[in-house]
């Protein structure tokens, strides 16, 4: 049986597909047969993140709908064994994703693989709720910025009331947070929320602090997820996040600003 | 960052305090919102139909409030009547 996490948060462009990649990857690496679905019909792009665009041939939309089966339509990682992608349609309208045809694709994966990685698209309606209904983890992908901490938090009341094992009365989703685009700089100039700013009011566990990082931009121009990039910051906090997401006590690093001597911080800029 | 910024940027200068701030009470307000039974505004509609049958006020004249303390819950029924009995006469 597989574990389903959604990678999720409301609002768009905070970095759930950057996350959905990395997580995907980073796992992978472990070993877990994992599998990332792109939830995002009509403006898939987790395939150009992973950069298996070209190979798309058949998508989830195609699954459901009975016009291809799972294997045809999975796209195997070539820099990792145990890593699959299933590509979102492109042209087809998001009501394609019917409870029924979700749960039939996760039931089938649920058998293969040891994790699957939903990729969840921004806003609260119906795609969103298909990427989340079956969902056993959720991250919530947060920037330290009002509107972004506000859409997490009504992302939680709905991951609380109206998933699968909200339904049946099951133990609930585990939630984590993940901080992106972190600006330790900014934070100690006290002009950006801190971690502990956000954690008092969304009080999660905490998986992890990706600061904003030109590497990111870079992995994405190559199609290359960020956490392969083990020389960036933002790769290695990505690293971190897998580990401790397998139970590992890692140490959170990125949270100060990096140490710069007294005379570069007076005349620089 | 030049030098009289270095020398004067501390903690509390800058705006993340006001964005704390807002979001906490933003959030206390989605919070309440939320918990609150689904049935409130069909509630206040019937009431407000029953409350036109005698008096005439407008919609904004009914007010229903639904909150969650730690051992009971408070619903909060606001009827606003018009000034005085003459003016309706
Ligand atoms: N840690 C980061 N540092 C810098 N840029 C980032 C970071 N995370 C995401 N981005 C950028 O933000 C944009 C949105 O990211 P994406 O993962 O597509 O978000 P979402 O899937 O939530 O819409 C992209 O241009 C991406 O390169
Ligand atoms: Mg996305």
């Amino acid at each position: 049986m597989a574990r389903i996490i959604v990678i999720t948060s409301g609002k768009g462009g905070v970095g759930k597909t950057t996350t959905s990649a990395a997580l995907a990857m980073g796992l992978a690496q472990q070993g877990k047969r994992t599998v990332v679905i792109d939830f995002d019909v009509g403006l898939r792009n987790l395939d150009l993140i992973m950069g298996c665009e070209r190979r798309v041939v058949y998508d989830f939309i195609n699954v459901i709908n009975g016009e291809a089966n799972l294997n045809q339509a999975l796209i195997r990682d070539k820099r990792c064994d145990h890593l699959y992608v299933l590509p979102a349609s492109q042209t087809r309208d998001k009501d394609a994703l019917t409870k029924e045809g979700v749960d039939r694709v996760l039931t089938e994966l649920s058998e293969g693989y040891d994790f699957i990685v939903c990729d969840s698209p921004a806003g609260i309606e119906h795609g969103a709720n298909m990427a989340m209904y079956f969902a056993d983890d959720a991250v919530v992908v947060t920037n330290p910025e009002v509107s972004s901490v506000r859409d997490s938090d009504r992302m939680l009341g709905i991951l609380s009331s109206r998933s699968r094992r909200a339904e049946n009365g099951e133990e609930p989703i585990s939630e984590y947070l993940l901080l992106t685009r972190y600006d330790p700089e900014r934070v100690a100039n006290g002009e950006m929320l801190s971690v502990d700013d956000v954690q008092e009011i969304l009080s999660l566990k905490l998986l992890g602090v990706v600061p904003e990082s030109k590497a990111v931009l870079n992995a994405s121009n190559a199609g290359v997820p960020v956490i392969l990039d083990r020389e960036s910051d933002a790769g290695q906090a990505y690293n971190d996040m897998v580990s401790r997401y397998l139970g590992e006590d890692v140490p959170h690093r990125f949270l100060n600003p990096e140490k710069k001597g007294f005379l570069s911080r007076l005349f620089k800029g | 960052m030049g030098l009289l910024d270095y020398f004067i940027s501390s903690r509390s200068k800058g705006s993340a305090n006001l964005a704390k701030e807002r979001l906490q009470i933003l959030v206390a307000h989605d919070r309440a919102a939320r918990d609150q039974p689904s049935y409130l505004p069909q509630l206040q509609q019937e009431i407000l139909a029953v409350i036109r049958k005698y008096v005439d006020v407008d919609l904004s004249a009914v007010s229903v409030n639904y909150e969650q303390e730690d051992s009971h819950e408070v619903l909060e029924l606001n009827i606003v009547l018009p000034d005085t009995a003459q003016n309706q006469a």
